[in-house]
């Protein structure tokens, strides 16, 4: 299997630990994610962010998980046959994962390329399909963390540190 | 500037009558790709676009658009239009194209998000 990690500055260490010690969440929330359902896309972080919202999650912090989230989820709906979102909420970060029935990624770097698309005509007149999903999820978590292969399941996750 | 001047500007329909114009627009974006649109809105900005799908709407929910503006006669169906309803999201839509609607704006004032 093809991993990418992607740290922001100083968060390597504290992302290991975090899995390391794997603490038990304060809320999970689980959602599936329906392959090319457009209708249902994009509740499960709407959710989300509801409920970060009610725990009293910053609006910028807010906004860079549900972006995040949103791009991923799509993702999911767009590219895979499905799947499901999975969201850890602790004290101090958001832990999200979402893992699919594949196809799989065939080159994940490439994916990373901002620009880079396979996105069908469908997809497209959605909207999407600028080969901007994955970038933004970078730029807007604190870690990523992709494994796939071409053939297999995709997993991705992000970690989101509130303060 | 409101979202009642936005409205007289580019001579638009309002497309739910319960929709609030009288709120403060402090900036605008214009796109048609999603991902775009996500990337570069980080404050209340008025969307000007030509998308009309349900997710454009499922977008307020992730990031603080003021209202909607869609551009060259496009309306989004009936149920997208509830969904904005339901947001208290204003939605508008104007015969003028993208191109045409931003310059109005621009030249009235509205400025360009931060992005
Ligand atoms: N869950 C996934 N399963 C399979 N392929 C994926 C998945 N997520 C992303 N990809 C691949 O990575 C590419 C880039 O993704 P992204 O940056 O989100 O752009 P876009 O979704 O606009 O195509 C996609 O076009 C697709 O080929
Ligand atoms: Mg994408």
């Amino acid at each position: 299997m093809a991993e990418y990690w992607y740290y922001a500055d100083g968060f390597e260490e504290r992302v290991q630990e975090q899995l390391h010690n794997n603490p038990e969440a304060e809320v999970d929330l689980d959602f599936a994610i329906p392959e090319k359902d457009f209708n249902t896309a994009g509740k499960g972080s709407s959710e989300l962010k509801n409920l970060l919202k009610r725990l009293g999650v910053d609006s910028d912090v807010l906004r860079r998980i549900a972006v995040a989230s949103y791009e991923a989820e799509i993702n999911v709906a767009a590219h895979s046959k499905g799947g499901v979102m999975k969201s850890a909420v602790h004290d101090d970060l958001i832990h999200v994962r979402f893992e699919d029935d594949g196809p799989g990624i065939a080159d994940i770097e490439q994916a990373m390329i901002p620009g880079y698309s396979t996105a069908d005509d469908l997809v497209r007149e959605l909207g999407f399909g600028a080969g901007l999903g994955l970038p933004n999820i970078k730029k807007n978590s604190d870690a990523m963390h992709i494994v796939s292969d071409i053939g297999s399941s995709t997993l991705l996750e992000f970690f989101i540190f509130f303060g | 500037m409101t979202l009642r001047d936005i409205v007289a500007l580019l001579e638009a329909e309002v497309l739910y009558p319960e929709a609030d114009l009288e709120r403060e627009v402090p900036c605008a974006f214009a796109s048609d790709m999603i991902s775009d649109i996500l990337m570069c809105t980080k404050e209340p900005t008025l969307l000007l676009t030509g998308l009309t799908n349900n997710q454009v709407i499922r977008l307020s929910d992730m990031i603080d658009l003021s209202g909607i503006v869609f551009v060259r006669g496009k309306k989004p169906l009936q149920d997208v239009i509830e969904m904005a309803a339901e947001r208290g999201l204003p939605i508008i839509s104007t015969k003028f194209t993208l191109y045409r609607c931003s310059g109005i704006l621009y030249n009235s004032g509205l400025r360009s998000c931060k992005i």
